[in-house]
């Protein structure tokens, strides 16, 4: 298992795409905390880019690359390894290259302009969501044996987490704008991983005050220790659930 | 003779099309089996079931005696060789080689009479992106060959080689089997399995047509020539 996830990774560094994501995360990150003095509101910034653009590199790489070395997998189906460990290997090898070009792009950066809680929040939370998608990409490269409908439904995901899920929202809360519904939010945010990090990240941060009565009652929940508990486990189990399906399925896909 | 491969009652489905209904056959050590079938018959398919690549609908296989479901180990025993061998791109030669021995975890007892015939260890600083299909045929079949394994199974192994790089994979072939190895060959090109087969399996719609050996299919048909005796036989 770490041996294929050593050559995947060995494999992706050498990539040109993955070096641009790095070089493009450094350059928005440095750019932004130059252009202004206040930290806080650069890590505002930051994070209203990178969780558009994190997700959306780690599902799409993570497909694309899936579908690549669909024949590579095939070679290694034939030789003496449990597909399980296969799949381990992929996702580890996958994830190890994506995570370390997040780490170098957001995480140095941000430690390097804004060591603090909220600085370090960002950067567990972005790494959780780049594993979050990554499993959602297996998961959808599992269900899909065309490279081109499996992209699609991995961007339908991520669809459907940064715009749909908005949308949706809207309409329930408009539809029902009769009831009372902050705790009801609550649990809806559960199933959305960007949303999740996004309220996690932002209460970091003093604007929650800004975000006025949901802000507060998001500020009680997502503030308290039970809250971010919550949170860090939700996201948690958008990043193993989809990865423990995708596993099941695989053991038993024909290649 | 033993029989290494057995195959019980196998059936697998792809949707509605069922492309392998009640295959049962067995494949002993020591010879070449050539397995011929128009496309779409399950040649394929029965291939990448003995390899685990496919999961069966029903029936079983069994590698030495023993069921090969949700084991893997058997595949230490066995050297394939893919239709289309494709590669990590911006992996070199060498290391493709040195990974699949870091993967099997063998590193003695290797059998390197291809990659020298073939010239392969002259390239090892090439990455696999910049080969031709031929040479990543060649490749491919100097892997399947490299852990000396006692069963080879080998997919359209001389579709896309240079007639000169087949002949030396034709001549490999038969040293292998005169080692006592059993050699599995899908192909097309009937004068090939002429050449080479001691058994001839014809799979037509997911069934065995028939599975004898060459001498009594000529003798019964009365042909010199396995083209001729196939027509023959089918018409």
């Amino acid at each position: 298992m770490f041996k294929i996830a050593k050559y995947i990774s060995l494999d992706i560094i050498k990539s040109k795409v993955i070096i641009a994501y790095t070089l493009l995360l450094a350059a928005i990150c440095v750019s932004i905390f130059m252009a202004d003095e206040d930290v806080t509101k650069g890590l505002v910034s930051i994070t209203t880019v990178m969780l558009i653009i994190v997700p959306l590199v780690s599902v799409v790489y993570a497909t694309t690359y899936y579908f690549n070395a669909s024949e590579f997998t095939e070679l290694l189906v034939s030789q003496p390894i449990s597909r399980k460990n296969i799949l381990m290997g992929k996702y580890l090898g996958i994830s190890a290259a994506i995570l370390g070009a997040f780490l170098l792009g957001v995480g140095v950066p941000v430690l390097l302009f804004a060591l603090s809680v909220t600085g370090l929040t960002l950067i567990l939370t972005g790494s959780l969501l780049t594993l979050c998608f990554i499993s959602l990409a297996f998961l959808s490269s599992v269900l899909m044996r065309d490279k081109a409908k499996g992209i699609g439904l991995a961007l339908m995901m991520w669809f459907y987490c940064s715009i749909i899920f908005d949308g949706l929202v809207l309409v329930f809360l408009f539809a029902f704008s009769d009831y009372p519904l902050e705790k009801v939010l609550i649990a809806i945010t559960a199933f959305n991983p960007i949303d999740l990090a996004r309220i996690l990240i932002l209460l970091q941060l003093d604007i929650a005050a800004l975000m006025g009565y949901t802000g507060a009652l998001y500020q009680q929940f997502f503030g308290s220790g039970i809250g971010i508990a919550f949170t860090l486990i939700m996201l948690m189990v958008w990043f193993l659930l989809p990865l423990w399906a995708s596993l099941r399925i695989f053991k038993k896909k024909d290649l | 003779m033993e029989d290494i491969i057995q195959i019980k009652q196998l059936q697998k489905s792809f949707g509605k099309l069922q492309v392998l209904k009640q295959v049962d056959c067995n494949f002993s050590r020591g010879g070449i089996v050539g397995v011929l079938g128009p496309n779409a018959a399950g040649k394929t398919t029965l291939i990448k079931s003995i390899l685990g690549m496919v999961i069966p609908d029903g029936g079983e296989i069994l590698f030495d005696g023993k069921s090969i479901a949700n084991s893997f180990e058997y595949k230490k025993n066995i050297g394939y060789m893919p239709q289309i061998g494709r590669y990590p791109d911006n992996m070199k030669i060498g290391d493709l080689f040195d990974m699949m021995k870091d993967l099997r975890g063998v590193y003695e007892h290797l059998d390197t009479d291809l990659i020298a015939a073939y010239g392969l260890d002259a390239m090892y600083n090439k990455a696999m992106h910049t080969l031709s299909g031929g040479t990543r045929q060649k490749v491919s079949a100097a892997l399947a060959f490299l852990f000396n394994p006692p069963v080879l199974i080998l997919d359209e192994p001389t579709a896309g080689l240079d007639p000169l790089s087949a002949e030396i994979l034709k001549d490999k072939i038969l040293q292998e089997k005169a080692k006592g190895k059993l050699i599995l060959i899908t192909s097309h090109i009937l004068n090939e399995v002429d050449e080479l087969a001691d058994k001839v399996m014809y799979l037509l719609d997911g069934n065995i047509k028939f599975y004898k050996t060459l001498a009594d299919l000529k003798a019964e048909t009365g042909e010199q020539r396995l083209g001729k005796a196939l027509t023959k036989i089918l018409s």
